[in-house]
């Protein structure tokens, strides 16, 4: 039986996860559009269909906590409070974007949020992670690390590496996977001899659990639990967040490796209408103010996109800049 | 007038560490065996009894995790100093080196800085085979966003590394393992820095001009000193850091000699002999009297045999050979 909302969250917080999903919604699908209009170039990695992972995640995690993440994360900067103009500017490469256009899709970062970064080599972030748990505790700031990535991330030397090394020095990381069950097109099953990734972490005594991905509160309490957990024992926890990505690996990809059938039976478990559905329910809103959500959130995008395509290019001189303090 | 006193380059770095970590307690260590076995070549030795545990600590075998935890630690506030156990073992941690400490300042627009070291002994010429000999200077100099040092001497090795802990930047901090037991008189002095592309001129000579770095630069001033007994001065420059590299005092010493002779541990293909050379043609092309020679290391896997493996690293005979060369 699902958690009645109200017992986990106000209604304005149940509200403003809904709002945090649609809105990361919406700017994926701008981003698409802006992809096909050759607005936004290069890689391009999209988050539809994972909105509960960062959302449920990122609202059960504190705003002094870390969040790290990979390459597919403008939703996760998004929510952790970046503004969608910028992170447009940045895809669109320009000057006013959140690294002045010489980041792009993979490369956000926001550290003033606490957003330490996207990165685009499979596994860079955890030893990162390890590093800014370490200088948390060393300094006493009691900040969690919450490091982000993929299914595909698991069977890299990083992630093996920085289990042990989080367990062995005791840190204060929270790893989150965000099993989609395909790194580019090759399946989980084809890559990982133990395919139920969770398991994975008995081999360095971190407690570890599976949750619902597509359930914004199964994973918003799930993390609540893990983060607390992580801050009162400061050791890690792992949690693998069961997903789907609704399009290819990037917009490069027709996903063509995955039947149609599989994608309807996830398509069915949109985490938006899912969670809509249970907000109408539980009488938490009507149907006037779930749709002046999606209104506002579209509005949001677009004038993001106006920002974009309205902001200046880097100036020349700035291609030497940034590379020393 | 600021005391000196005679010590080991290795003595040097430990007096660096040391010093830098009493004045600023945001500085860790950490590496394999640095703590409790106090360094393979001991260079931290001393620092777990007197620093403790939470600043001076043991790793796992992890490279690519120890460079990585030093970006992390640094993004977050902190001041590492990380150690490879040898330069060869930084290849395991090209990832986090090239695709992470080079490229995050830049790629994040600038929003934050790394003030990391990671220290590396490395160098050819002790029969450790093809795997523990190699000398890799070029792969670090050749990507933007490192500062890259290398010590000659002890004064050196305390006054680059103290000034590599307090830079905001990323350093690869090269240490000779054949230099560790080299003696030279080091100034006491707790704020004595070595300032980062600054080239040494060693010795002055009119004739040549020899470009060196770590134990290049010494074995260039016994060949120096060899050729002054056949009439031939030698200007040894001193390169101290290949980023910054401070080709404006090879270039004034090039044009005054007209000659110059570049060396270098590394492989010859590729090799930064190459490069600076390059420079100094293009910049001094009119007042050059010879073209730049190169010495360097072969291009060959190091063999084991003491009989053979001097041949592929450069040797005093070779840089004498060389200015003779460019001399004639």
């Amino acid at each position: 039986m699902e958690t009645r909302l109200r017992s986990v969250l106000s209604d304005k917080e149940l509200l403003r996860l809904y709002e945090q999903m649609v809105l990361s919604r919406e700017f994926e699908e701008s981003c698409a559009e802006q992809y096909t209009k050759g607005h936004i170039t290069g890689f391009l990695h999209l988050y539809s269909g994972q909105e509960a992972v960062a959302v449920g995640a990122t609202a059960a995690l504190h705003q002094e906590d870390y969040i790290l993440s990979a390459y597919r994360e403008h939703a996760q900067a998004i929510v952790r409070g970046a503004e969608p103009r910028r992170v447009m500017a940045e895809l669109f490469g320009k000057a006013t974007g959140i690294c002045k256009g010489k980041g792009g899709s993979m490369h956000l970062f926001a550290p003033a949020l606490n957003f330490m970064g996207g990165y685009a080599i499979v596994g860079g972030q955890f030893p990162i992670a390890v590093g800014l748990a370490f200088a948390s505790r060393y300094r006493q700031e009691d900040r969690v690390a919450a490091c982000f990535f993929g299914d595909g991330a698991v069977n890299q030397g990083t992630f093996h590496e920085a289990l042990n090394w989080a367990r062995l020095w005791e840190l204060p990381v929270l790893f989150i996977c965000e099993n989609n069950f395909y790194g580019i097109g090759t399946e989980v099953h084809r890559s990982s001899a133990l395919a139920s990734i969770f398991k994975r972490t008995c081999g360095y005594d971190i407690p570890s659990e599976k949750v619902d991905g597509m359930d914004v509160i199964a994973v918003y309490k799930a993390v609540k639990y893990a983060a607390e957990k992580v801050r009162e024992t400061s050791r890690p926890y792992f949690i693998e967040a069961i997903t789907y990505r609704f399009r290819g690996h990037s917009m490069a990809d027709p996903a063509k490796y995955r039947s149609a059938a599989e994608h309807e039976v996830w398509k069915a478990r949109d985490p938006i209408p899912g969670f809509a559905k249970r907000l109408l329910e539980e009488e938490i809103a009507g149907n006037e103010q779930l749709e002046d959500i999606l209104a506002k959130a579209r509005a949001k995008v677009e004038e993001a996109v106006r920002f974009a395509e309205a902001s200046p290019w880097p100036e020349d001189e700035e291609v030497y800049n940034d590379i020393f303090v | 007038m600021t005391s000196s006193s005679e010590m080991t380059y290795r003595d040097a770095l430990n007096l660096a560490l040391k010093e830098e970590m009493h004045r600023d307690p945001s500085i860790v260590v950490f590496g394999e065996d640095v703590a409790l076995y106090e360094g393979s070549f001991k260079v931290t030795r001393g620092l777990l009894a007197e620093f403790g545990e939470e600043r001076v600590r043991d790793t796992p075998i992890s490279e690519n995790t120890i460079v990585g935890v030093a970006v992390g630690a640094a993004m977050g506030g902190l001041r590492p100093v990380a150690e490879l156990m040898t330069v060869n073992f930084a290849l395991l941690a090209m990832d986090q080196i090239i695709n992470h400490m080079a490229k995050i300042r830049y790629m994040f627009g600038g929003q934050t800085f790394l003030p990391m070291v990671v220290r590396m002994p490395g160098g050819g010429g002790s029969q450790l085979g093809a795997q523990h000999s190699q000398s890799l200077e070029s792969y670090f100099m050749h990507c933007p966003g490192l500062k890259v040092a290398y010590p000659a001497t002890p004064a050196d090795a305390k006054g680059l590394l103290k000034s590599a802990i307090r830079d905001n930047n990323p350093v690869i901090f090269l240490e000779h393992e054949l230099l560790y037991n080299s003696k030279g008189e080091v100034p006491q002095d707790p704020e004595f820095l070595v300032p980062f592309g600054k080239a040494n001129v060693m010795r002055q000579g009119k004739d040549v001009t020899i470009v060196g770095y770590a134990r290049m630069s010494i074995l260039a001033l016994q060949a120096a000193a060899e050729l002054e007994k056949e009439g031939i001065a030698c200007e040894v420059i001193d390169l101290r850091t290949l980023n910054p590299l401070d080709m404006e005092t090879v270039i004034a010493s090039a044009r005054t000699t007209g000659r110059a002779v570049v060396v270098e541990e590394c492989w010859r293909t590729a090799g930064l002999g190459g490069d600076i050379a390059h420079r100094i043609h293009e910049a001094c092309f009119e007042s050059l009297l010879a073209p730049v020679k190169r010495v360097a290391g072969l291009d060959v896997p190091m063999p084991y045999s003491r009989k053979i493996e001097q041949l592929c690293i450069p040797r005093v005979e070779t840089i004498v050979a060389a200015v003779k060369e460019v001399m004639r």
